[in-house]
């Protein structure tokens, strides 16, 4: 299987100060050294709190903000040294649907133009755009009558699926879903996760799933990504990573998970201390240190680095934890 | 069985829109007793919100027609004073919300705030705060002391949310009202708050009316849960039984659309077409429009509530003669 | 539904809206007047002894005639042209100034922010008035010097919320979506981002244009705009000034018109407000 997206060492880092005046040299890392493939045609599922920087991850690789270290290879093309060429194939082949529904589309424009753009500036003729506008409304399984209606005359699965339509419209090979059913109600949720995976499985797409609901990424992920203040903590297949999680952090995000059956409520589980920390005024060591139960001095000294454990189990800590059964 | 703190017998509300009326909430009725946790669980405009704030009196009364009673411990909230009304709410009705910034003043330190909400009960102002103090331990704020002196904004949004139950707290009220607590929180706040709501019900024997969309609150916390749709309670009861044998098609539909499994289990569950407005009572289930096993009854004729079992309602035609479907 | 049922419902509010309808019923009768002036009027506003001087309102003479035996009404009505060119001149040159300016630092923000901020801000420092006059004696007098002087003074009162609009909408999915699948600056900024700018233009539009005509009038008052023998309605309060004991007429009917104009474009700028701001309009 050949890798989709190959990111080494990739970094982000902001300037804090905003002002010409000030000489503020801190940065925050908010993606700091990750590295992971995704191969053709596979759904990998990125998760952590708020502040870990896996939104900055996708809006590099959508090119919405550029990165300032590392190397990102997206379907052969090198992300820091595309031409202009590269760049407008790129457009083509990643698209992205973000998780506010009503944001998701231009209040002001129908459902159709608003398919229809993409196309548009990439130099389809109007009539083939419209025919293929009609084409992604019905993959997306919507009626066609739709294609007059402005947003606000829409429901939030509906305008999920319109989203998702005009993501296929340039038939994309890879799809950043950025909390993708966050905002929906479960029955509605489970229709557009049916909807993306039906959609992947037919054109063999290549997805990268942000979301925090680890429910959904269990249900819809063969690879899982988990990143905290920045770094990528622990890497692997879905089985693996859920069922035998080797970062602290990890457990802890799975234990705090709530399962979705009473009987298993009683279960063990280790409730993380304190909150997300933030990323400013971080240590030389491990950034999970301060909520970490397993820390040691070592821990304080330096950060780990990410490491096999073997079955495509990648994992960043100095004392992973031991698989249980 | 316990007597119940709050029952809503026959709730119906409706509001008034342009040209007509718009039924939120019909014929609801439940009983939350003290040290359980109630969850009114539904999808959005089931009615849910509605319900809890129609408890604290919080519906503007212009726009909303309300039928039924309200009882706590007793007491029809619905033909008390305004006056009566606001000794209830904060001393025995706490309610939290879901956006904690919202309601707290952007001026003023929490620490602050939760005392001055000590000193409506005539309570001095070092005293006041060192109970603030004390109350911000009890619900896990790291350096309680620290934090007091903060303003909201300097706070994470999980650290204004124990703020918040520290403030309902203060006033002991019997029942707390917690409206979608944790949908703006992170999976691991989410967890701290949830077992700061389940401690409060085992040390002070408070009774949880908890409003939630998220199945996986309920099913990590509630003691019984009543499912909402479409303004109706569908189906009610203790948590374990309908988990495991929801009897509601609806039900049913949902507990099979959550996403329970992997994709190599196969997919989810969906539920056709979408929740219709109800504009005119007319007879008729209001989800017969998306039943699979909908017939000409449910169409043209109103469920009444069959009892399951002791602990377990729902409002189905199809329930009664349950046996035969038990495995569809 | 249908595009369409958009409009309608946007219609059927605007009727109910009391405001928005006294000041559409206001405005559209100083249009009508200023269409028909021909009609309306008895007298060519310039024509002079068309009656005795100083003739207080009468049935032959309306709003009665001033020191040269002119007819005020005559020159009230003709006036009202002026008034709406100034308002069109007038809100076109801030419109084009000001939003143009509002994108720009709202969607680049960084130094160009930096820049185009400081000189709105710039222009917030100086008194309006004295601006204006200072660009109106480097421009020369007149009225449509006057009009751009005014222009080149409130333009900032659209850079503003323009700008900050604009920031809100930058990160909104549907503008990142579009950045994503390569649509070009010139294109997020004039079509994602200024159609979703435009409800509440129309607003500012409405709001501020009376600001402008009375800037305007000030500077004709103050003999730096319309030029005599113009039925300006500022030049005819300036000058009334002179009789106002004797003739009061000359200064309040052109007054009266001012303020009718004015109270129009305010109460259908509130009107508007309600219909079309979006924070109300949210469910």
């Amino acid at each position: 299987m050949a890798n989709m997206v190959e990111l080494e060492k990739l970094e982000k880092h902001f300037r804090i100060s905003k002002s010409v005046f000030e000489t503020d040299k801190r940065v925050v890392r908010a993606v700091d050294q990750v590295s992971f493939s995704i191969g053709e045609g596979e759904i990998v599922g990125l998760v952590g709190e708020s502040g870990s920087g896996k939104t900055t991850l996708a809006r590099v690789l959508l090119s919405l903000t550029k990165m300032t270290g590392g190397r990102a290879m997206i379907d052969g093309v090198d992300l820091s040294r595309a031409t202009k060429a590269d760049m407008k194939r790129l457009h083509r082949e990643i698209a992205v649907v973000f998780q506010d529904p009503a944001s998701n589309l231009n209040p002001r424009q129908t459902v159709e133009s608003s398919i229809m753009r993409p196309m548009v500036i990439h130099g389809v003729p109007r009539a083939e755009a419209q025919r293929k506008a009609k084409e992604v409304l019905d993959m997306v399984k919507m009626d066609q009558r739709y294609l007059d209606s402005f947003p606000h005359q829409l429901s939030g699965g509906q305008l999920q699926r319109i989203a998702i339509a005009r993501a296929l419209a340039l038939s994309p090979k890879i799809m950043i879903l950025d909390e993708p059913t966050s905002a929906l109600d479960v029955s509605v949720q489970a229709q557009i996760l049916n909807l993306l995976l039906d959609l992947q499985e037919q054109m063999n797409l290549t997805y990268l799933v942000i979301t925090h609901d680890l429910n959904v990424i269990r249900y819809i992920s063969d690879k899982i990504a988990v990143m905290y203040l920045g770094k990528l903590v622990e890497f692997g297949p879905t089985d693996e990573v859920t069922r035998h999680p080797k970062h602290p952090y990890t457990k802890g995000l799975m234990d705090a998970a709530p399962i979705l059956d009473p009987r298993l409520r009683g279960r063990e589980k280790e409730l993380m201390r304190g909150d997300p920390g933030s990323l400013i005024n971080i240590g030389t060591g491990c950034r999970f240190f301060a909520r970490c139960k397993y820390a040691t001095p070592e821990c304080e000294k330096e950060d780990p680095k990410i490491l096999s454990a073997g079955n495509g189990h990648q994992v960043a800590c100095v004392h992973p934890l031991k698989i249980e059964q | 069985m316990k007597e119940a703190l709050l029952s809503l017998e026959h709730l119906s509300i409706d509001y008034k829109i342009r040209g007509g009326y718009l039924s939120a909430v019909n014929d609801v009725s439940m009983d939350i007793c003290q040290g359980e946790i109630f969850a009114v669980v539904g999808e959005s405009g089931c009615g849910k919100s509605t319900v809890a704030h129609s408890i604290m009196r919080l519906l503007s009364g212009g726009n909303a027609k309300i039928e039924g009673k309200i009882l706590f411990d007793g007491r029809d909230l619905m033909t008390c004073s305004e006056k009566e009304m606001e000794a209830v709410r904060g001393k025995e009705i706490g309610m939290i919300f879901q956006n904690p910034l919202d309601s707290l003043n952007p001026v003023y330190t929490v620490g602050n705030q939760v005392s001055e909400a000590i000193m409506l009960d005539r309570v001095d102002k070092q005293e006041a705060m060192r109970q603030a103090v004390k109350l911000f331990q009890d619900v896990k704020m790291p350096d309680a002391q620290e934090r007091a002196g903060s303003f909201p904004h300097e706070l994470s949004g999980g650290m204004r949310q124990r703020v918040m139950i520290a403030m309902m707290l203060s006033r002991h009220p019997r029942l707390l009202i917690a409206d979608e607590p944790t949908t703006a929180l992170d999976v691991t706040i989410e967890a701290q708050i949830l077992e700061i709501i389940k401690e409060l019900k085992e040390k002070n024997n408070t009774a949880i009316l908890m409003i939630t969309h998220n199945f996986g609150l309920v099913a990590e916390a509630a003691d019984k849960i009543a499912v909402m749709y479409a303004g109706e309670v569908v189906e009610s009861g203790d948590v374990f039984e309908i988990f495991e044998n929801p009897m509601h098609p609806y039900t049913r539909l949902l507990m099979k659309a959550l996403p329970r499994r992997t994709k190599r289990e196969g997919r989810l569950e969906t539920i056709d077409g979408s929740v219709p407005r109800i504009l005119d009572k007319k007879p008729g289930c209001r989800f017969a429009n998306r039943c699979p096993y909908a017939s000409e009854t449910c169409r043209s004729q109103t469920p009444g509530v069959t009892k399951v079992s002791e602990t377990h309602r729902c409002r189905c035609f199809l329930v009664s003669d349950s046996s035969d479907r038990k495995g569809a | 539904m249908r595009g369409r049922g958009k409009v309608r419902e946007t219609l059927q509010e605007c009727l109910r809206n009391g405001n928005f309808m006294v000041g559409f019923i206001i405005l559209l009768s100083v249009f009508l007047v200023a269409i028909f002036s021909g009609q309306i009027a008895h007298y060519g506003y310039t024509e002079q002894l068309v009656g005795p001087k100083f003739s207080p309102p009468s049935a032959e003479f309306w709003f009665g005639t001033d020191e040269l035996g002119r007819d005020v009404f005559s020159r009230v009505v003709e006036g009202t042209r002026i008034t709406l060119w100034v308002a069109f001149i007038g809100a076109t040159l801030e419109l084009v100034l000001g939003v143009t300016v509002g994108l720009i630092c709202g969607y680049f923000g960084s130094w160009v922010d930096r820049v185009f901020s400081f000189l709105t801000d710039l222009t917030w420092c100086i008194p309006g008035t004295i601006l204006a006059l200072a660009v109106v004696t480097l421009l020369g007098k007149g009225l449509t010097n006057s009009v751009i002087a005014i222009s080149l003074v409130s333009w900032a009162s659209y850079a503003r919320p323009v700008r900050a609009k604009t920031m809100s909408l930058k990160n909104m999915a549907f503008v990142e979506t579009g950045t994503a699948f390569g649509e070009s600056s010139f294109s997020l900024m004039f079509r994602y981002i200024l159609p979703n700018v435009v409800p509440s233009l129309i607003v500012m539009v409405s709001m501020s244009l009376p600001a402008t005509i009375l800037s305007t009038t000030t500077l004709s008052f103050l003999g730096l705009g319309s030029q005599a023998p113009s039925p300006d309605w500022g030049l005819a309060l300036s000058n009334g000034i002179t009789y106002i004991t004797n003739a009061p007429w000359l200064s309040i009917f052109p007054g009266i018109a001012l303020v009718y104009t004015v109270l129009g474009f305010n109460l259908l700028g509130e009107g508007l407000r309600d219909i079309l701001d979006p924070h109300m309009k949210s469910q």
